[in-house]
């Protein structure tokens, strides 16, 4: 059982989150060809090592970036992902 | 004769069991398998593939043999590990594997035949002319535990959570001496072990430490460690380390049910001690071969003295103080040493350069050493010491082969681990004592004494080739034959050695034969230990009673189902419940067609609805439009207030996730009412856009589902059941049409009146804070009696929905339906702007023409459609699915079936019959328009 830091709530059981997507992924708008769509959609690096994910924290709804090691499980960092005001 | 009883065991209590049948009397304190020794029952079981007779050969978790079914209170467990168990007054107890009892089981004549059942025989013999033939008497033959049908034990095993800096895994000296340090230097302190007093070794190896006993040093410092606050838990299996250093414990208690412990801990510090591993020679699992350091446990913990006339083979330093003990309680000792010269022991007849030749008898009556026969009635083995490296493992800890020690031991530390003391081949208890404290404290560690000379072994692994039947695994009777068999089949890796053999796959995980069979293994391939590595280890380190990990959670606890507000009352009208969605709620109410009695009272009169579990999740903000526009396939910003529209909302692929109706209060508020099983789906996925693609500071969320109970009125009499409520609304279609809503109140508390229809008829739905829905539902039950109507279950509203073509997003449409399918095409034809599935509603596999379509399905007589049955084309053995029925039901308003499907083409094929194809039979229907009932819709406002 993981232990993840919520940038909000602090350490918390994996159970708690729910893996959203990978970071880094922006949507294309518009009439995109239909390669460039479905690999957004279905497409991932699924990295062997270092990772950068977006998580959700469920108990408390807050969607943020996770960096953490795919092989060893090591959880480097977590922070918001909402703009510094 | 061997076993004998000690004076010591005189003035404990009298417990009473039976095994296979006989009577016998064992004493408070004894393990099962303690208790058969005290009555020198020498086979207790017979072996797994050959039946060969069994003794105990351990005292602890590495025991392979004594393993049983017992009946204790009705109730009986299989696969009891006898050493590991305390004897209870009253068990009933039988060999496991044996057929009828250990002492006589006629399959010993399979024995007989071993030469034509060496490891993996099943894939070579018993093939034709159907294996599913061997198969059965096979297992029957083999030695499995039997399930006790009625044994379904409670479920009351608690599950408890608990931090900790320091964890120590084991109360051995190494164990009490890191706990004591780390709680000395202010951490906080988790010990624990798996017998039920601490001291580990020190309980049957004498040694002074600090100058005290070592039995009472141990019970000194757990005493200071209480003081400390430490959490003690013994009689408690560390059984796995997960990751970020969580440790699983199952505690067994006296006073309650098990309980397990999911303990993280900051640092965990394995001192879990070390095996006992067997020397491999011809006839090795003869009853009266046994770990020597199990002698020495039953003649200390409990006063029981194995054999009169023991010989004592060893390749190693540490069995001579089994021997010496054995000698002082009474014993004719003889020990055979098998490396060259051993260090010479005053006392003890010794013979060095020792050769095991043979066992002699059924159960042990001579042993040959090096040519010459000893009378004896027990042979204690010692091969040497495993180190319990089992945790450090299950946390990725790595391996090396240390020569000295002849042993597998802890290579390059994990982070957050230590392992220390025997575990960690530091066998000397002063070298233990050391390594231990040094983890926490620089300062000199505690100083001990002991008789014991410092551990000393050689190395003595099984030679393939030699002669004899020479077992490695007691538990699946698997011989070092089978491992050269394995290595000539080129079986090389010890993974695949141990899949073909099932070497270490039998419930003691290979505690005692792993070691010897990788070295047996490596012997056979020309390779060393190194080389040849262990096969990867898992948790748990011991079984572990399903029922512990299971915890509380079944039953009616394992997925809850979520209940209305108002279930007292549905259950007081005749209510019959069902699950949909997660909720639990009314099916139909009364006995007989009640389904159909409700439908039609529904379409004559008024029905009354708990539609309490839809969802309302509010979006409020100046982006409220923005965010509800972008997640909805229809558009939903440009209803006027107080108006609601039905939409649906797709996923990115383009598919129908959910089909709801909006209410817009004003620009800045809006109320998503989605299905019920998709509340939480919902309100993830507004969320999810809210913080990736809006500005949070500008729109939120919020799910107000549970706090509003909703009533729903339907029928031709719904608008004067409403009137009848006193509500303040003004009903005039004019003034409320159909899909608007208004604010009103019920009995002074707040209340919402919608109109919108899920059965085609007029409809109002109520909303009130759910703790006015009692007496609303009564004003409402009360009102529809009155003009003729009742209540209205699910099934029924399933049904009137089906009449009028209304699909249930997930029941009428699949995982790849479209909108466009449904016959939804505006928005994709006319909307500009982005929304989620936009782009997929363009792809290849959208503008396919032959894509399902949601028809309506007339059948040929009186009889439903099958629901699922597959719409066909194509002849003879090549029938290929175009579609099937998605619901089908026997109207009671139109008297006649109707059914609604998802058919090739199927919009363009309207009045064309097709053949459907359900479980073997052939049948047919016409396509149809899904709307069966009142397609002008004037019904609405009837």
């Amino acid at each position: 059982m993981q232990l993840f830091p919520c940038p909000f709530c602090g350490p918390r059981a994996e159970t708690e989150f729910s893996f959203a997507a990978e970071a880094g992924k922006t949507r294309p708008e518009g009439d995109v060809p239909d390669l460039a769509w479905s690999r957004y959609l279905y497409s991932e690096t699924n990295p062997r090592g270092p990772a950068r994910e977006i998580w959700s924290h469920l108990t408390c709804g807050e969607f943020f970036l996770m960096e953490r090691d795919t092989l060893t499980h090591v959880v480097k960092s977590s922070s918001s992902l909402r703009a510094a005001s | 004769m061997s076993a004998r009883e000690l004076p010591g065991r005189a003035d404990l209590a009298r417990l009473q069991f039976h095994f296979d049948g006989r009577l016998y009397v064992g004493r408070e304190g004894d393990s099962i398998a303690a208790a058969l020794i005290a009555n020198n029952v020498r086979i207790v079981a017979r072996s797994f593939k050959y039946r060969r007779p069994r003794g105990i050969w351990g005292a602890g978790v590495e025991e392979p043999n004594a393993v049983f079914d017992v009946r204790l209170a009705g109730r009986t467990t299989p696969d009891v590990l006898a050493t590991t168990t305390p004897l209870v007054d009253g068990m009933d107890i039988r060999a496991g594997a044996a057929s009828p009892t250990a002492q006589r089981d006629p399959r010993a004549a399979l024995d007989l035949l071993a030469p034509f059942l060496p490891s993996g025989f099943y894939y070579k013999t018993f093939i034709w002319p159907n294996w599913r033939l061997f198969e059965p008497p096979i297992r029957d033959l083999a030695g499995l535990g039997r399930l006790d049908p009625n044994h379904a034990p409670p479920a009351d095993s608690a599950q408890i959570n608990e931090r900790c800096d320091v964890l120590v895994v084991g109360a051995g000296p190494a164990g009490l001496a890191a706990a004591r340090a780390a709680a000395r230097a202010g951490r906080r302190v988790a010990l624990v072990d798996d017998q039920l007093s601490p001291g580990g070794a020190l309980r049957h190896r004498a040694a002074t430490i600090e100058g005290v006993d070592g039995v009472k040093w141990a019970a000194d410092v757990v005493a200071e460690l209480g003081r400390k606050g430490a959490r003690i838990l013994t009689n408690t299996t560390a059984y796995g380390v997960y990751q970020h250093n969580l440790v699983c414990l199952w505690q067994r208690r006296a006073d309650g049910p098990d309980a397990l412990w999911r303990m993280r801990a900051k640092q965990i510090v394995v001192a879990a001690g070390a095996i006992e591993r067997p020397l491999v020679f011809p006839d090795n699992d003869r009853p009266g071969v046994m770990s020597a350091e199990a002698a020495l446990i039953y003649l200390k913990r409990h006063d029981l003295l194995v054999g009169e006339r023991v010989v004592v083979a060893t390749n190693n330093s540490g069995a001579y103080a089994v021997a010496a003990a054995l000698r002082d309680a009474g014993a004719r000792v003889v020990v055979a040493d098998l490396r060259a010269s051993p260090p010479a022991v005053a006392g003890l007849e010794v013979r060095a350069g020792a050769r095991i030749d043979a066992v002699h008898g059924k159960i042990v009556e001579a042993v040959t050493i090096s040519d010459r026969v000893i009378e004896a009635d027990a042979l204690l083995v010692s091969g040497g010491r495993t180190p319990t490296v089992h945790l450090h493992a299950h946390a990725q800890g790595k391996l090396r082969y240390d020569e000295t020690s002849a042993a597998l031991v802890p290579a390059a530390p994990v982070e957050g681990l230590s392992v220390v003391g025997a575990a960690d081949g530091t066998f000397d208890l002063s070298a233990a004592l050391a390594q231990a404290h040094a983890l926490f404290d620089p300062a000199a560690p505690p100083a001990c004494k002991t008789a014991e000379p410092p551990y000393a072994v050689e190395a003595a692994w099984p030679k393939p080739g030699s002669k004899g039947r020479q077992w490695i695994d007691y538990q699946n009777d698997v011989t070092l034959k089978d491992v050269a068999l394995a290595a000539r089949e080129n079986y090389s890796s010890v993974e695949h050695l141990k899949r073909y053999t099932t070497l270490g796959m039998a419930s003691d995980q290979g505690k005692t034969s792993n070691l010897n069979g990788l070295a047996a293994l490596a012997a056979a391939t020309g390779r060393t230990i190194a080389e040849t590595g262990t096969t990867t280890y898992r948790p748990p380190f011991t079984p572990v009673p399903l029922k512990v990990i299971a915890g509380r959670r079944r039953g009616e606890l394992f997925n809850p189902v979520r209940r209305l507000v108002l279930e007292p009352q549905h259950r007081a009208s005749g209510a019959v419940f069902r699950e949909y969605g997660g909720w639990l709620r009314p099916a139909w109410y009364g006995e007989g067609e009640a389904v159909a009695r409700e439908a039609l009272r529904a379409r004559e009169t008024v029905g009354v609805l708990d539609g309490s579990p839809l969802g309302k999740i509010e979006v409020f903000g100046p982006q409220a439009s923005a965010l509800v526009d972008f997640n909805f396939y229809h558009t939903i910003s440009t209803l006027k207030p107080m108006r609601i529209r039905y939409g649906f909302m797709l996923t990115e692929s383009g598919f129908v996730y959910d089909d709801g109706v909006v209410a817009k209060v004003n620009d800045q508020h809006y109320i998503v009412s989605c299905s019920s099983g998709h509340v939480t789906g919902v309100a993830a996925r507004l969320e999810q856009w809210r913080q990736d693609r809006f500005d949070s500071g500008q729109v939120t969320i919020h799910n107000s589902t549970p706090q509003w109970a909703t009533l729903t009125a339907s029928g031709p009499k719904s608008k004067a059941l409403v009137a009848s409520l006193d509500l303040g609304v003004d009903l005039d279609d004019a003034v409320l049409p159909h899909l608007s809503f208004v604010d009103v109140a019920f009995r002074g508390r707040p209340a919402r009146v919608a109109r919108v229809s899920f059965t085609g008829d007029r409809s109002y739905e109520i909303s009130v804070p759910s703790r006015a829905a009692p007496e609303l539902f009564e004003a409402m039950l009360a009102a529809a009696q009155r003009l003729g109507g009742g209540p209205l279950g699910s099934e029924a509203l399933l049904l009137l929905r089906a009449e009028k073509g209304y699909l249930i997003a997930g029941k009428d449409s699949d995982g790849v339906t479209m909108p466009h399918d449904l016959g939804v095409t505006g928005p994709r034809e006319k909307r500009r702007n982005e929304y989620v599935g936009r782009r997929a509603l363009f792809s290849e596999a959208a503008l396919d023409a032959n894509r399902r379509q949601f028809v309506g399905l007339a059948a040929e007589d009186m009889t439903p459609l099958p629901t699922g049955a597959h719409a066909v084309e194509g002849e003879g053995g090549r029938l290929r699915s175009i579609g099937f029925v998605t619901s089908s039901y026997f109207s009671p308003t139109l008297a006649r079936p109707i059914a609604l499907g998802l058919i090739e083409r199927g919009r363009a094929r309207l009045g064309e019959t097709v053949a459907l194809y359900h479980l073997g039979r052939p049948l047919k229907a016409t396509i149809c328009d899904p709307c069966f009932l009142d397609p002008q819709g004037a019904r609405l406002n009837a």
